[in-house]
């Protein structure tokens, strides 16, 4: 059933996109977005545009509450801002709601607070699938598909042509000849497959809050890239001075010591690449993630060289996301400017601290690719 | 509406309900409106309260909002809408379609005594339209009221695009609470064509206090007063020049009649205006309104309706509605407990004279003269006052005491909330202030050609709390957007007179 307020629903909703109203976008006030995987809670921004009035400052009124306590004691919870005791009661306050959600809502939620674009997938694929669609008309099929209106019409045409038919007595009666159908087509579409490559630095320098960084910035990319594709391939490469593949746990837990050869884990997804996801079939999406620290300038050259020659043009788009660790010099993500400026495929983010996590993601998925 | 009309019909037993409840209502002396329960699904629910209880309200993306919050609230199981009561004439009122037989019992008692307030309490007469000339009844069209703006508001969309008419809107709406609460009460003016105007007296008499004997006149009326009264009377005459004469508290108003507005724009924002009239007294009334309908849900529930399988439910529930956090005044809370210390006192005859004298404090606490006037003075007291008055005469100091009340403010020193004061007259200082014009600061236009260059000016009577900037910036755009002239409004921002103004391009705001 469709009800009333579903176009002031979608009006709101396109005002929050701000595809009308630049003006009012500056009030949306938005909650946090922090994600965790399964038990955890997730806490849902729902967006709220206020309308300006003439109001008292935040921080100025006071208000009047019961309950225990001394004065001086500091009120667990912030009251009400501003609203006075008018609002309080039926409704819940504005703070962020949490609450349990199926992965597929949060890729929706997030698609829509981070305003992602859908992918345009490169479309080239072994699998194809069929699909019927109504395309046409003709004299003959089923009753199950006889074409009403078009029956109809060309059976007043013919009646109208015969002078058989009376305005005062309108009877279109239809003959065999007059029986329209529709008909349909088969299309053959091709199906998408995906592959994403996670590649990370697991050396000394790699402290345990960087891989928690890594986990929940993976953990949105996964979420929303399998929202964009059916089948979706996860591989995972760490790498210190060498490179080898990993299960997801392991991904997440390893902690080595020792040096950081950039180019070992960028050979290893290149050769896995050429092997098992020929670039004309797949979407390949490598994400690697390190402090920016290198072990040599030789070995960032030869990175810089496996990237122009095998990675970038085999993948949709190649993500650098640089954690910053207090032992790392961040180097990294300054030469990779430098050599591929203006290279679309190849997206650089800086991930400070938990907050930019938010940030990062819609640097790396933002361009739709 | 059809698909309201067709589906929203009450089933039998809850109409059985409903019978039984009004005749208890009936009895215990609640006068109310004929009243109509409907039976909603959640997102019927959902949709008529983002509307504000009407099912047909003017076109506008905060609806939608609103729609959406309380949806997902729902959704995720966070928040369920009880009760929602519509102040018309048939009372209109809903019930959740699969909520349990307590609950919905619970409802309409608490309905009823709501309807009561609505029908008896002097704020909400100014929503009245007139008396039925057959029956004398009180008429209180509103559903249509709604549905009529809804359709000069979807009339002008049709005509010159949603679009703009929906940013006019938008204006209006950042306008929407300056309204002149007594407007309703006060005479209505006289109308400015009346040509017999009477001309003043060429040199006004300078009004003097009266002197018996002569030679106190230096003393009664000492140079200093005679050269006040004089400025004054030369003020006045100045202020008579100015346009407004008075300063004007109902701005909507001021702009409906001055403005250089289009038709199509005078309509919209007259039906804001309207429709912000009517909102009015339930921002007025909210602690005594809530506060009144759950005392009688409270009564209702366990001396009639109940029975005693449903009592723990009922208690539950009760509970949860009655349940107060820490920085947050619960209006239905502090609301009941003072009807009942307010029936309790007149049950008991502690009122008048005597009592007040009384400063034994064990006297005070045996204190009864069985004057069981109780119940006639709580009827009386949801007659006559506001939540101002109501706070303003009942609150009394043992009151603030046994409710354990407690006045708050934010610590700039400590960065955070916290509890100020426990004494009678801090707290009650402090909840008068934060109901004082339903919450809203004291707008008033002073003055419509201000700098003889035809710009709108007001003031912001300031009373301890300044305005909040960035907002108030917003505000002066809008008025000058129904203005169509630079708008300034003089205020105080920390300590210091300040005038903000919007120039039609830019802001600015300066010291005074």
């Amino acid at each position: 059933m469709s009800l009333r307020i579903d176009q002031d629903h979608s009006r709101f909703r396109n005002i929050v996109r701000g595809r009308i109203r630049q003006n009012l976008r500056k009030y949306i006030s938005k909650g946090e977005l922090l994600g965790r995987q399964g038990k955890d809670i997730v806490s849902i921004p729902i967006p709220h545009i206020d309308i300006p009035k003439l109001r008292f400052g935040d921080k100025q009124q006071g208000g009047v509450a019961q309950g225990d306590g001394e004065p001086g004691d500091a009120l667990s919870g912030s009251p009400q801002d501003g609203d006075g005791p008018g609002k309080a009661g039926d409704q819940a306050g504005d703070h962020p709601l949490e609450v349990e959600l199926t992965l597929d809502e949060l890729a929706d939620i997030l698609g829509e607070e981070l305003e992602l674009p859908n992918i345009e997938n490169k479309g080239k694929s072994a699998i194809v699938d069929k699909k019927d669609r109504y395309v046409g008309v003709r004299n003959v099929g089923p009753n199950s598909l006889r074409h009403f209106k078009r029956t109809f019409r060309s059976a007043l045409r013919r009646q109208i042509a015969l002078g058989a038919y009376d305005p005062k007595r309108p009877v279109i009666i239809p003959t065999r000849d007059d029986m329209r159908y529709k008909s349909w087509k088969t299309e053959e579409e091709p199906v998408a497959n995906a592959v994403i490559i996670y590649m990370m630095d697991v050396s000394g320098s790699m402290g345990d809050e960087q891989k928690e960084i890594v986990r929940i910035e993976s953990f949105w990319i996964d979420t929303w890239l399998r929202k964009q594709y059916k089948d979706i391939t996860t591989r995972f490469i760490i790498h210190d001075a060498a490179a080898r593949e990993v299960d997801r746990n392991t991904f997440f837990r390893t902690r080595e010591s020792g040096g950081t050869m950039i180019s070992s884990a960028y050979r290893l997804a290149a050769d896995m690449i050429e092997r098992d996801y020929p670039s004309a079939q797949w979407n390949i999406y490598p994400f690697h993630f390190s402090d920016g620290d290198n072990w040599s300038v030789d070995d960032t050259l030869l990175c810089v060289d496996i990237l122009k020659k095998l990675l970038l043009p085999a993948s949709n788009v190649f993500c650098y996301g640089q954690v910053d660790s207090p032992y790392g010099s961040g180097q990294f993500i300054k030469d990779l400017k430098e050599h591929f400026s203006d290279d679309e495929q190849l997206i650089t983010s800086e991930i400070n601290d938990r907050d930019a996590i938010v940030g990062s993601i819609r640097e790396f998925l933002g361009k739709g690719k | 509406m059809a698909q309201f009309a067709l589906k929203t019909a009450l089933p039998n037993y809850l109409r059985d309900e409903q019978k039984r409840i009004e005749g208890f209502v009936r009895n215990v002396g609640l006068d109310v409106f004929p009243t109509i329960f409907e039976v909603l699904s959640y997102d019927q629910m959902n949709e008529i309260a983002a509307y504000g209880g009407f099912p047909t309200r003017y076109p506008h993306w905060r609806w939608g909002m609103e729609y959406e919050r309380l949806s997902k609230s729902h959704e995720y199981g966070l928040s369920k809408i009880y009760e929602l009561v519509i102040n018309n004439n048939p009372a209109i009122a809903y019930l959740l379609e699969g909520n349990g037989l307590v609950d919905q019992k619970l409802v309409m008692a608490h309905v009823y005594a709501h309807v009561d307030f609505f029908k008896n309490n002097f704020c909400f007469r100014m929503t009245s339209q007139g008396r039925d000339p057959k029956s004398g009844a009180d008429l209180r069209k509103w559903i249509d009221t709604m549905a009529n703006h809804g359709a000069i508001i979807r009339k002008w969309a049709n005509r010159i695009g949603l679009e703009t008419v929906e940013q006019f809107i938008d204006a209006c709406l950042s306008l929407e609470n300056l309204i002149d609460p007594q407007k309703p009460f006060l005479p209505k003016e006289a109308s400015p064509t009346s040509s017999e105007e009477e001309e003043p007296p060429e040199t006004p008499e300078v009004p003097l206090l009266r002197v018996d004997r002569e030679y106190m006149e230096s003393f009664i009326n000492p140079e200093e007063f005679v050269e006040s009264q004089k400025k004054k009377l030369a003020d006045e005459a100045e202020r008579a020049q100015c346009f407004p004469a008075e300063p004007q508290r109902d701005v909507l108003g001021f702009l409906l009649e001055n403005a250089p507005l289009q038709r199509w724009e005078r309509e919209c924002l007259a039906v804001i205006r309207t429709e912000a009239y009517y909102f009015l007294p339930q921002m007025q009334t909210k602690i005594m309104n809530e506060g009144w309908a759950s005392y009688w849900h409270s009564r209702l529930m366990t001396e009639n309706i109940c029975d005693a399988s449903e009592i723990v439910d009922y208690a539950d529930r009760c509970a949860s509605v009655l349940a107060t956090s820490p920085g947050q005044l619960n209006p239905y809370k502090l609301g009941i407990e003072l009807f009942r210390h307010i029936e309790d006192r007149w049950n008991r005859g502690q009122f008048g004279k005597e009592w007040d004298d009384c400063e034994d404090w064990d006297l005070r606490r045996h204190w009864d003269r069985r004057t069981g006037l109780g119940r006639e003075k709580i009827f009386e007291v949801r007659a006559l006052y506001n939540d101002v008055t109501f706070i303003d005469e009942y609150l009394t100091e043992d009151f603030v005491f046994d409710q354990k009340m407690y006045s708050f403010g934010y610590n700039q020193r400590n960065d955070r909330w916290e509890i100020e004061s426990r004494t009678f007259q801090d707290v009650k200082s402090q909840l008068l202030t934060s109901l004082t014009n339903a919450g809203n600061p004291i707008i008033s236009v002073i003055d419509a050609n201000h700098g003889n260059r035809s710009e709108l000016l007001l003031e912001h009577t300031h009373q301890g709390a300044d305005l909040r900037l960035d907002w108030a910036k917003e505000v002066v755009k809008a008025l000058s957007r129904v203005w169509t002239r630079p708008v300034e409004i003089h205020t105080i921002v920390d300590e210091k007179p300040t005038a903000l103004r919007f120039d039609g391009k830019d802001h600015s705001q300066k010291a005074l």
